[in-house]
């Protein structure tokens, strides 16, 4: 049986790792060498890298930088930020990226998302997708690290992303993002419920309980969390421990 | 010293076998020479994407005459990972890749798996279960039905069913290694499934030096 996936997101941004609350207010929290290595004797089953300012500041991923994690990295890898074409796919894919996320890029350059999968298949492209609404209000995905409103739905664009070939979605709330208020369930059951491939649920990730709300309110294969394993002492381990308790299947 | 070659051809990332390798404490080189992928001692092709676009860019830089120097006539060890393991088939899937020929080194056609009626994901993504279907010194230390990292859309289906090493129950099941002589394949990735991904590629390397 698939396993139920925990993957810590780690936030790149001037150098250093850091965690903010809702796109904002960032602290710096660590090195990402120390982090990955960490994270890699702790068996993690899958790790995101984001590079969070490289489309703001208009520039490529750091590829030596993203050499240099990747060599430490014995588990699945996904890196994005900053990815505008697909050459810049390939040049991750080479240094050590096992899939990439495409972000901003996959809403403002038409085709990239099919271009990219058909040059190196769906099943190393993520489509990240952040939004803000949900639940009472209604979503709208934001692109350029959340500043820039598009007016599109979360759920059709997750639909036409997945149809031009992406093979997972990595959906992010905003609002709820660095909050540790728990998931937005809805939004991630209605993605979920359109799409036919993987979808992370993203954003508000406080407790363990909340990762087993989002899991089983809107049936998601993963559950990406930042700040609990950051800022308290919970551990993938712990979570999964945990999880695995409630009849969650995951690895051990 | 054993020339361990991982084969270079395409855009994937090839750079963790060969890390993986080294942690298994041998060094393995990474080329897309066919000189010396035809001379090496031992021969790791990994790779992902697409089945047709893989053979045109092996035929390409001269790569299949160097692989069968290696793996048919010299009959060095092999091991094919993920889109490595399908391309060992005689021929890939109709519609993508029109049916292109492969390896043809294990008889049997690459297939996508196929979601169902009851909406199986695909992309297969993550950590699943590789139950061994015989008795192979690949698996020696790692416990039955250990979690490996599979990351695919497309599967190697086996014509005899026999050559199958290891199965995974997704999308009503199917073959995740064979073995065939002197090559084997895996779907899933051991250098990405941490400690048991490593103890299986320190066993392919282990037997691989009594050849």
């Amino acid at each position: 049986m698939l396993k139920t996936r925990i993957m810590p997101v780690l936030l790149f941004k001037e150098m250093t790792l850091v965690k903010g609350r809702a796109f904002d207010a960032w602290r710096r929290v660590e090195v990402p060498q120390s982090a990955i290595r960490v994270f890699n004797m702790r068996g993690v089953d899958e790790l995101v890298f984001l590079d969070i300012t490289a489309t703001l500041e208009e520039r490529l991923p750091d590829f030596s930088l993203i050499d240099d994690l990747a060599d430490d990295c014995f588990m699945p890898f996904t890196v994005g930020g900053g990815v505008r074409d697909v050459d810049t796919v390939g040049r991750l894919l080479e240094v050590g990226a096992d899939k990439v996320a495409i972000n901003t890029a996959a809403v403002e350059v038409p085709g990239l998302i099919a271009d990219a999968a058909n040059r190196y298949g769906s099943q190393c492209i993520v489509a990240a997708i952040d939004y803000r609404g949900g639940g009472d209000r209604p979503a709208e995905v934001f692109v350029r690290a959340g500043h820039q409103p598009t007016g599109i739905d979360p759920v059709p664009l997750a639909c036409r992303l997945a149809d031009e070939g992406a093979g997972e979605i990595l959906l992010t709330s905003i609002e709820r993002d660095g909050m540790m208020m728990g998931y937005d369930v809805d939004t991630a059951a209605s993605v979920n419920e359109a799409v036919n491939i993987p979808v992370i649920a993203a954003g508000g990730c406080g407790s363990y309980q909340h990762m087993a709300d989002v899991l089983a309110g809107a049936q998601v294969g993963a559950v990406a969390a930042s700040s609990i394993f950051h800022f308290s002492e919970m551990t993938p381990r712990g979570a999964k421990n945990y999880l695995a308790e409630r009849g969650f299947p995951v690895r051990q | 010293m054993r020339r361990i070659v991982v084969v270079r051809f395409g855009i994937s990332n090839v750079d963790s076998v060969v890390r993986a390798v080294e942690e298994c404490g041998h060094f393995a080189t990474l080329s897309e020479d066919p000189e010396a992928v035809a001379a090496a001692d031992v021969v790791i092709v990994p790779g992902q994407g697409s089945f047709g676009e893989a053979m045109e860019r092996l035929a390409r830089r001269g790569l299949l005459d160097a692989l069968d120097e290696a793996v048919r006539r010299r009959g060095v060890p092999f091991l094919g990972i993920c889109l490595g393991m399908q391309i060992l088939a005689a021929t890939g899937e109709e519609g993508r890749s029109g049916g292109s020929p492969g390896l043809g080194w294990v008889d049997g056609r690459v297939r996508r798996l196929d979601g169902g009626a009851e909406r199986v994901r695909i992309p297969h993504v993550g950590w699943n279960e590789v139950v061994p279907a015989r008795v192979s010194p690949l698996f020696d230390g790692v416990a039955e039905g250990a979690d490996f990292y599979f990351v695919h859309s497309y599967v190697l289906e086996p014509a005899d069913p026999t050559v199958a090493l290891a199965t995974t129950p997704y999308a009503g099941g199917f073959v995740s290694a064979v073995q065939v002589d002197n090559v084997t394949g895996v779907q899933f990735h051991p250098e990405k499934s941490q400690a048991m991904g490593l103890r299986l590629l320190a066993n392919f390397l282990k037997e691989a030096g009594r050849c």
